[in-house]
């Protein structure tokens, strides 16, 4: 069973994301300090909202740097919405410095006709990955926000969303991967993707989604 | 592009759902998580639970509740009803909802939008609206302007806040969704009063969700295309299993509004 930490920086709704997790199979440990990343085999960081409060915690608790010693040290980390923008190098919400293992900024979605974007949108990949693996070309997922990252490496772009503008709504680099919309929001195709990041994980072997259904 | 949402609206009260529903073949009918998870398996795209009693001592209840239906439903739950502070918000979202409807305790204090939207996000923050026609009642002249008033306490309260202004002013003090109800269509079936829906699209890009008047799928088409909505909410048409949440998708995606159409669900 594959342990999974998912960070608990204080913002949004950990009982969808952990309850999901579970029902795929993997092993949930709810990190609040650096020590309860030990023994994981990977690292889900989800959340919702601004990245300054959202640093300031992970701060207090001494995790972003154990989150970078983790990530440096090779373990899976899946960022969802905050949890990918707090890859980067800063964001334009509120000035907020970010982890900085992801070039570029995060920035608002200027233009959109629509601002939070909220529902369901077309996630059109530009590459295969095994993230994705048996999920439509272009599944929709269910998104929640005003600002989303830019990549200085258009390389690491795995899907990209219109809203607005087109956005990176998935990236990966290397054991690095994040995505701007809620898998665990995001009824059957959300737990697919879940299932496919329990996969990857050292000795992980999750459960089909299809088992747990969308339900 | 961004979807259509067709949203089921469960009225919670004690724990139970109320208002029938002819769901027969659930063990249990009134228990909100079983209701939920059936809307999300039939293609909810987001699930709203509004709590009626909101009394202070059915907090852990309704808690209890959302944290249920957070274990088993993968779709975005919005819950409303008597949220007054954003320490009573967070309890919310800590239980598992993801976005927390406001409604009198925004009125009698606009200050908490703006509160709860710095510290959480204001994707979190939905602002509910109950809007009651001014004048001689519903559609006494459908070529006059209309003009709404804001009333609270399930609509037996008016406020004198006209709702167009309201709806400016939360946009300012940080709403993220706006739930906008007609009290006057509201358990009619008779359609959305679109006349509101349109008032309140040319004055605000937020994301607006049509409430308050469905009888059918034609409705829901009505309040998207023609009122402007982004999400058509119902209670009784799916309660009473009288339409179905494919049979609206169907609808929509059949007047070219685009939907998440599940093969499976179509098939």
């Amino acid at each position: 069973m594959s342990r999974v930490a998912v960070v608990d920086h204080g913002a949004g709704n950990l009982v969808s994301i952990a309850r999901a997790l579970e029902s795929l199979g993997g092993q949930v440990v709810l990190a609040r300090r650096p020590a309860d990343l030990e023994g994981a085999q990977g690292l889900v960081v989800p959340g919702v909202g601004a990245s300054a409060p959202a640093m300031r915690r992970l701060a207090r608790a001494s995790l972003d740097r154990a989150l970078a010693d983790a990530i440096g040290a090779g373990l899976p980390y899946l960022g969802i919405c905050l949890g990918l923008q707090l890859l980067f190098d800063g964001s334009d919400e509120d000035g907020a410095g970010g982890l900085g293992l992801l070039r570029g900024r995060v920035r608002r979605l200027d233009g959109a006709p629509r601002l939070p974007h909220m529902g369901w949108n077309a996630v059109e990949r530009t590459r295969e990955h095994a993230l994705f693996a048996g999920i439509d070309r272009d599944a929709p997922f269910y998104f929640v926000h005003s600002f989303a990252g830019e990549p200085t490496d258009p390389g690491v772009v795995l899907a990209t969303t219109e809203h607005g503008r087109r956005f990176a709504s998935a990236v990966a680099a290397g054991n690095v991967l994040g995505v701007q919309f809620h898998p665990e929001r995001s009824g059957r195709d959300g737990l697919a993707l879940l299932a496919n990041f329990l996969g990857l994980l050292a000795g992980g072997r999750a459960r089909p989604a299809a088992v747990a259904g969308a339900a | 592009m961004l979807l259509h949402r067709v949203i089921p609206c469960l009225d919670v009260a004690g724990g139970r759902v109320v208002k029938g529903t002819r769901f027969v073949d659930l063990t249990d009918e009134g228990d909100p998580p079983t209701l939920a998870a059936r809307y999300a398996a039939a293609g909810a795209d987001e699930i709203v639970y509004l709590d009626i009693t909101a009394a202070p001592e059915g907090r852990g209840t309704l808690l209890a509740i959302v944290t249920r239906t957070a274990r088993r439903v993968f779709v975005p739950l919005t819950v409303g009803g008597g949220v007054r502070s954003p320490l009573e918000m967070r309890a919310v979202l800590r239980a598992g909802a993801d976005k927390v409807a406001v409604n009198t305790a925004a009125v009698r204090d606009p200050g908490l939008v703006r509160r709860c939207a710095r510290r959480f996000g204001r994707q979190c923050v939905v602002v509910a609206i109950d809007a009651r026609r001014r004048g001689q009642g519903t559609g006494a002249d459908p070529s006059a302007p209309g003009s709404w008033e804001v009333v609270v306490h399930g609509g037996r309260e008016p406020t004198g806040l006209d709702v167009v202004d309201w709806v400016r002013r939360v946009a300012e003090l940080g709403a993220g969704e706006l739930l906008v109800t007609s009290i006057d269509r509201d358990g009619t079936r008779a359609g959305y009063d679109l006349e509101l829906l349109r008032a309140i699209r040319v004055v605000t890009d937020l994301p607006l969700v049509a409430s308050g008047g469905a009888g059918s799928p034609a409705d829901m088409v009505a309040a998207i295309r023609d009122g402007g909505a982004d999400a058509a909410l119902a209670a009784s048409i799916f309660h009473r299993d009288i339409h179905s949440i494919g049979a609206v998708k169907v609808a929509l995606a059949a007047a070219g509004l685009p939907v998440r159409l599940d093969a499976r669900d179509a098939a």
